[in-house]
């Protein structure tokens, strides 16, 4: 039955309704009507971010680790542009998101007013969809429509611009089941033709490989049991994008690490060297797939994938199968299962046997050192002291990044979030706010590099707010550490403005923002400085100072292939001025 | 597998869109956006009573490329359909031109007999100028156009190809 209520009220009742508990924002006068009954109810909790960016990656760090859709609220003009770069990464990982804004009265649109922007066309391009709400009466639907848009298919950040007389203006409230998408109808079921052909091309292989993404893990938990299952069925070997990490456990002996630019020289060369590639929910990105006409010659390759776009958008594949990972893998296996196919025991024990002997060469390798942390040892040490915890790991951007990847290993989905598509510096500390806003108990670190960090530091005080005892373990080299590599590989060590000549005094900054402060420097103080740090009950702020020009290795040199990978233990001076191509100095 | 570029392919797709606010923007970002090409361009509500339009757009590129308009289109929320008439058989295609010539003596009257071997239309005059309105395919209209240049024109305005395909059903 429809009710009467104002748009403020309308926004709150459908966010209740929609099951959210938690929103992220900030004020601002063009939200101060949604902000009155934000204050007058209680169903909805709203953390007080510093900076609309930090809210959008905090809602964004909230629905990775629940699979639920985060909750943003800000306001009109700089409100909105600060969560354009939220919008952004949510867009390129494919993350649910509903971000209310506030717009200047309609009849002001247009006009140049004050803390005015034309929000639905600056997020055109960096949202799955948006509106403008110009008549209260239409609110409660869109706001369900949104819900439902950024949930369902391929998932993505929705914006919903409100006017402020839209939200003064009484109108009738719908409930979320009276609402239908007109033209909306992602595509979930594959098709079963496709899918048993999947299963004979699957049945047939010699050198079979599955590469899995960030798809599984957003399909939910039952996708990643199917997966496991499907692949545990075949005995083959598995590996994962960045966005992927933890749909299949990192202990098990058919995981062969992450694969891609810095990713393991087994699951590069497996992908290289395969007969069959059954890709699930990947889209073949440009850091997966280096050189394209040289991916992974010999393959006939399946893909399944909710997005239709992402079929033959990169590299050509002979059978697609569009829809919902869990459902296609449950149908996978039932067909597979109902096959029963004779397994090629001689043709995978070779390639097993093969992809041994690239295990054998060890590619995670690096000096140790006793005088300085090397950052490899000491991401290794965070996870061997953490692992038996409740713990979910967020990264910034760059090399710590890249060996957070490598070095921690993950057992479960939903437990790393890291910003892969876009790549963000400053992504991590707020998203580690919203992971631990939706799990209290838990251990939630950021593992990140001193740069990144510092452009959403104060979001600290957000953590402190709120009692959010996350931990920031910084691996501290003083440079913008894969910028330093690029230049030392691409642009003859010419280390422009990669260096930061002033940093903050961590310890003291996290004594400035009321919370703990931990500086290791060297490898002797690390494991006692980590169990400090964990039995701490407040935000931390880890000061780990590594070692300066460490490099992240093994490395796919930009427009090169998967079987020419740099390795870290052997580089000489000659092979890295030789590793990167002119055509692929142009490349990112 | 090799995912170079082979040849440009031109194809005309139809998109049906809600008549909403917005929704020609995101057709358009989407192919500058992404870096298609836009040879064409129509749109007009078609159906008042269920708020549809109608986008008919002329585009250029590899197979891949083309397949992967028509899936980026699909993606966007408020579309329909989208409808590579090219793929599903010739289209008819259709453009209307305004054409403003200026001149008088043999040409003015050569201009006029032109026109009228064209079945162009004039629905302007005085003594000095016609404007000649014409409907037809692509070629026919660069011709005249062509034709017409050294007869004294003055200016062209045309409304880009709105297309339909073949035979008795609908998209």
């Amino acid at each position: 039955m429809a009710r009467t209520m104002t748009g403020a009220e309308i926004v709150m009742q459908a966010l209740a309704d929609q099951g959210v508990e938690h929103i992220f924002g900030y004020p601002g006068g063009a939200v101060l009507p949604i902000y009155d009954a934000l204050f007058q109810q209680d169903a909805v909790k709203h953390i007080l971010v510093r900076h609309e960016q930090g809210a959008v990656h905090a809602a964004e760090g909230y629905a990775r680790s629940t699979g639920k859709v985060g909750a943003v609220l800000v306001t009109s003009g700089p409100g909105a542009t600060n969560a354009v770069t939220g919008l952004t990464d949510a867009l390129m990982d494919s993350i649910p998101l509903v971000c209310i804004t506030g717009q200047v009265p309609t009849h002001l649109i247009g006009n140049d007013a004050f803390q005015e922007c034309d929000t639905v066309g600056i997020t055109r391009p960096c949202t799955k969809h948006n509106y403008l709400v110009r008549d209260v009466n239409d609110l409660a639907r869109v706001l369900h429509e949104a819900f439902y848009v950024a949930k369902t298919g391929r998932p993505g950040p929705v914006v919903v611009d409100i006017p402020k007389d839209v939200q003064f203006a009484e109108g009738s409230y719908v409930g979320p089941s009276n609402v239908v998408h007109k033209t909306y109808r992602p595509k979930v079921k594959g098709d079963q033709e496709a899918i048993r052909q999947a299963v004979d091309m699957i049945a047939a292989a010699k050198k079979p490989i599955f590469y899995t993404g960030g798809g599984v893990i957003n399909s939910g938990p039952a996708a990643t049991q199917l997966l496991r299952e499907f692949v545990r069925m075949t005995g083959h070997p598995i590996t994962s994008t960045l966005m992927g990490l933890g749909a299949f456990p990192a202990s098990d002996k058919q995981w062969l690490g992450m694969l891609g630019m810095h990713g393991t020289y087994e699951a590069n060369m497996a992908m290289h060297d395969c007969d069959v590639m059954v890709n699930v929910g990947a889209r073949f990105d440009d850091r997966i797939t280096g050189r394209l006409d040289a991916f992974s010659p010999g393959s006939a390759k399946i893909h399944i994938d909710i997005d239709p776009s992402s079929i033959n958008k990169n590299v050509r594949v002979d059978l697609p199968i569009i829809g919902d990972a869990a459902y296609v893998l449950e149908e996978l296996i039932r067909v597979w299962r109902a096959r029963t196919p004779q397994a090629d025991k001689e043709a995978h024990g070779a390639w097993w046997k093969q992809i041994d002997g690239w295990r054998a060469r060890n590619c995670l390798d690096y000096k140790p050192r006793d005088d300085v942390i090397m950052p490899q040892l000491a991401v290794q040490r965070l996870y061997e002291l953490t692992k038996k915890e409740d713990v979910y790991i967020t990264t910034e951007v760059g090399q710590h990044q890249m060996w957070a990847a490598q070095f921690y290993r993950f057992e479960e989905p939903n437990r790393w979030m890291t910003s892969g598509g876009l790549g963000t510096m400053g992504y991590g500390l707020p998203a580690a706010v919203g992971v631990q806003m939706a799990h209290p108990d838990a251990l939630v670190i950021d593992i990140a590099g001193e740069a990144s960090v510092l452009m959403t530091m104060q979001e600290m005080s957000t953590a402190v707010q709120y009692e959010l005892p996350i931990k920031i373990f910084i691996l501290n080299n003083q440079y913008m550490g894969m910028v330093r590599q690029w230049q030392e590989l691409l642009h003859g060590g010419r280390y422009s403005h990669s260096y930061t000549e002033a940093l903050p005094d961590f310890v003291k900054l996290a004594e400035a923002y009321q919370c703990v402060g931990i500086r290791a420097e060297k490898p002797g103080d690390l494991d006692d400085a980590i169990k400090e740090m964990m039995s701490v009950k407040k935000p931390v702020l880890f000061d780990c100072r590594v070692h300066k020009e460490a490099n992240c290795y093994p490395m796919i040199p930009s427009g090169e292939a998967h079987n020419n990978m740099l390795m870290g233990d052997d580089v000489s001076e000659e092979e890295l001025e030789a590793a990167i191509s002119e055509e692929g100095k142009v490349l990112v | 597998m090799d995912s170079r570029p082979i040849s440009n392919e031109q194809h005309t797709m139809s998109v049906l869109v809600d008549n909403e606010p917005g929704v020609l923007a995101r057709v358009i970002g989407l192919f500058s956006g992404r870096g298609y090409n836009i040879d064409s361009l129509t749109v007009s509500e078609t159906e008042h009573e269920a708020h549809l339009s109608r986008i008919t757009i002329v585009t250029t590129g590899t197979p891949m490329v083309i397949e992967q308009i028509k899936s980026q289109l699909e993606r966007l929320v408020p579309i329909h359909s989208v409808n590579d008439l090219t793929v599903s058989g010739q289209p008819m295609e259709r453009e209307l031109a305004l054409i403003k010539v200026a001149g008088k003596g043999e040409k003015r009257v050569e201009a006029l007999r032109l026109a009228e071997a064209f079945r162009a239309q004039v629905i302007d005059a005085s003594t000095e100028h016609f404007v000649f309105e014409m409907t037809g395919k692509l070629n026919k209209i660069e011709q005249f156009v062509l034709l017409m240049k050294p007869l004294g024109l003055v200016e062209v305005a045309r409304t880009g190809i709105a297309a339909i395909g073949r035979g008795p059903t609908r998209m």
